[in-house]
């Protein structure tokens, strides 16, 4: 360690006024130990529809694809024939609907693939008709 | 705007003022753009007799009740109907011995001790937001100063300076006295000779030493020039070892590369320059004096909107009782002020020409997150010397803001622990249990605060999206949605009018919300008159 960056540690330590705690900062870990990472940057990170859809979609529509009800609902996904056609979400998706913000500019056109397919697949939704990333690149704005 | 218009444009102002003193001055500045009339322009006259007329408003947020309070002085009949229990909307604290349901049900009762307390929605007042300091002085809200810059506070990045939060007033001074001895030096070197006169050069020099803290060499570095910005590394004392230490400024390169710098806009935008405020004890007290200066019962609570009618003669309006098992009951007036958010009121069938009711469907809400946390002590006043003011950093927590308040006397805090607003994280908040939101905002902030892992007691959390009365933050227009539909969502449509931050151009923010209030009920009195 040369003089010039003692000097600096020194300052830095009289500075913030708790030198055990800057030791600390420098090694402890970005990440709390449990649970999911939340995403980096303007993009979600999640990989897969099932973690997209716990992360991002549940936030409204809830865990269990339930929806909720206040002053105005948020539709459940949970058996849900507006999904019969794919393009319907993957349009709900990419340019919102009403309160819904638009999502799909914080989405990969292959993470907007899988959460939609996942949603159709799951929840009591039979759609076994899977859209591909090709087919939310051609429905983008 | 060139230098040269710019120049021009004052020469010509100092002209006119010499010629004809101030007023014309003043005159003229306003025509050309420096000086900015304030849209508000002191409490509203609703002049000429409206003639028993009466209005139905929906929602008692500050918009709501802004209009009821005016159009009530004005003479109208006015009646409010509100989903909650409690008067305000989103001007709401949450305080010790509260309880709050979200959407999906998950209950969080408020541990807080006495006198303490979480800004869920607004939380800050600039000094500009004229309408709103005006019905706090009206309606007798007592207001201290928000402190939203200080220099002691942190900038933190979990890469730059290896994680090692970094003090905003060093930060901002080595990045300000770096950049000047840069510009100094360029200028000295001749590199603005084409564009500065070389008297001005002379005085861009001596403008850029003195701001910058350079020293005589036009240096940016260790010295009692620089020191007097940045602090020392042992401040001055008195009686032995009292001669103070220099500190040895950040490299350039390490602000940059961290992208510390980040955060200073923070401190900049006009809509966060001091000086800011707060209502003593809470924003939720500007909701609360509303309602006390409305007429007694005026506020129907529980009650939510499910239909909303208008024919020639008045408008009708079907709602939920939701204190008598959810009777359908109606409510009717000759016109109606509709606050409601547009997350909610574009749920709701409600009989608006289709132009109205497309921008009624335009405008998605922004997701936003709030954490508020209590800590046995206030460390960061004791260890650290923050009072008051917000540290920036890019962890999901985003930032931390210590009470404006309470100063230095010791006992418990509450803080600000996170603040979101939009992106990835924000909606990742909210997918997550109130008390996972806790833990992590606790995780989070202990690697800017260690004491969080000794100090914490409780905490609670709000994330828009699942407040079931807005299901979301506020209207999130882009410049094309607005352009397509807000002059049509301000219309009056038949009877009915709407009103709302969402209805202004300051979305988001408490005097949008009275701006666009005030404005609805000047244009609905002024047709009432006509009628």
């Amino acid at each position: 360690m040369s003089v010039f960056s003692m000097f600096r540690t020194l300052a830095l330590l009289l500075a913030t006024g708790a030198g055990a705690a800057a030791q600390e900062h420098a090694t402890h870990a970005a990440i709390p130990s449990a649970g999911p990472a939340m995403s980096e940057g303007k993009s979600f990170a999640e990989g897969g529809g099932e973690a997209l859809y716990a992360q991002v979609c549940a936030a409204c529509h809830q865990a269990g694809g339930e929806g909720a009800v206040g002053a105005a609902a948020y539709p459940a996904l949970r058996h849900n024939p507006k999904l019969a056609s794919a393009g319907y979400p993957v349009t709900v998706l990419l340019y919102g609907l009403r309160g819904m913000p638009p999502l799909g500019s914080m989405m990969t056109d292959t993470q907007v693939a899988e959460v939609v397919n996942y949603v159709r697949s799951h929840f009591d939704n039979p759609y076994g008709d899977a859209v591909a990333p090709e087919d939310v690149k051609a429905a983008r704005p | 705007m060139a230098e040269a218009s710019g120049f021009s444009r004052r020469k010509l102002i100092a002209m006119v003022g010499a010629a004809a003193g101030s007023a014309p001055a003043y005159q003229v500045m306003t025509s050309l753009g420096f000086a900015e009339d304030s849209p508000y322009r002191g409490p509203i006259r609703l002049d000429g007799d409206p003639k028993g007329a009466s209005v139905l408003v929906l929602g008692a947020g500050l918009a709501g009740m802004t209009a009821a309070l005016e159009l009530h002085r004005a003479g109208y009949t006015v009646q409010i109907l509100e989903y909650n229990t409690r008067a305000g909307g989103r001007n709401w604290s949450l305080r010790g011995g509260d309880t709050y349901t979200e959407l999906g049900g998950a209950t969080q009762s408020c541990a807080f001790d006495a006198g303490l307390y979480l800004n869920p929605g607004p939380w800050r007042i600039p000094y500009h937001h004229h309408g709103v300091l005006d019905y706090c002085r009206r309606l007798g809200v007592a207001l201290e100063p928000f402190i939203q810059l200080n220099h002691n506070a942190f900038v933190h990045s979990t890469a730059g300076f290896g994680g090692t939060p970094q003090r905003i007033r060093t930060v901002k001074t080595d990045f300000d006295g770096a950049t000047a001895e840069l510009l100094a030096k360029a200028t000295r070197k001749g590199a603005l000779d084409a564009q500065v006169s070389k008297e001005d050069q002379e005085i861009l020099i001596e403008a850029l030493r003195s701001l910058g803290g350079l020293d005589k060499d036009l240096a940016y570095r260790a010295g009692p020039d620089s020191s007097e910005f940045r602090g020392y590394a042992h401040d001055p004392g008195g009686g032995l070892a009292a001669r103070p230490m220099d500190g040895e400024p950040m490299a350039l390169h390490d602000i940059l590369t961290s992208r510390l710098w980040r955060g200073l806009q923070n401190f900049l935008l006009y809509e966060f320059q001091t000086t800011m405020f707060q209502p003593v004890g809470g924003m939720g007290r500007i909701g609360e004096a509303f309602a006390r200066a409305l007429p007694p019962d005026t506020i129907r609570y529980g009650a939510k909107v499910t239909q909303i009618a208008q024919d020639g003669h008045g408008v009708t309006v079907t709602y939920q009782d939701l204190g008598q098992g959810g009777a359908v009951r109606q409510a009717q007036a000759d016109w109606c002020v509709c606050a409601l958010p547009l997350t909610v009121l574009s749920q709701i069938p409600t009989q608006v020409g289709s132009k109205m009711k497309a921008a009624i469907d335009a405008v998605p809400y922004a997701s936003s997150v709030k954490v508020g946390l209590q800590f046995k002590r206030r460390f960061w006043e004791e260890d650290e010397h923050i009072f008051g003011g917000i540290s920036y950093t890019d962890l999901p927590i985003r930032q931390i803001s210590y009470p404006s308040t309470g100063y230095n006397a010791g006992g418990k805090g509450v803080l600000l622990g996170a603040y979101t607003w939009n992106g990835p994280n924000s909606y990742e908040f909210t997918a997550l249990s109130p008390a996972e939101r806790v833990r992590r905002a606790v995780a989070y902030g202990s690697q800017i605060h260690p004491q969080y892992r000794t100090e914490f007691e409780t905490g609670i959390a709000v994330a828009w999206h699942r407040v079931p009365f807005t299901l979301g933050c506020a209207g999130d227009w882009t410049d094309e949605a607005r352009a397509e539909h807000y002059d049509n969502l301000c219309a009056l449509d038949g009877r009915i009018m709407l009103a709302g931050e969402h209805a202004s151009y300051i979305p988001a923010w408490q005097e949008g919300a009275i701006l666009s209030a005030l404005d609805a009920v000047t244009r609905l009195h002024k047709r009432v008159l006509a009628a």
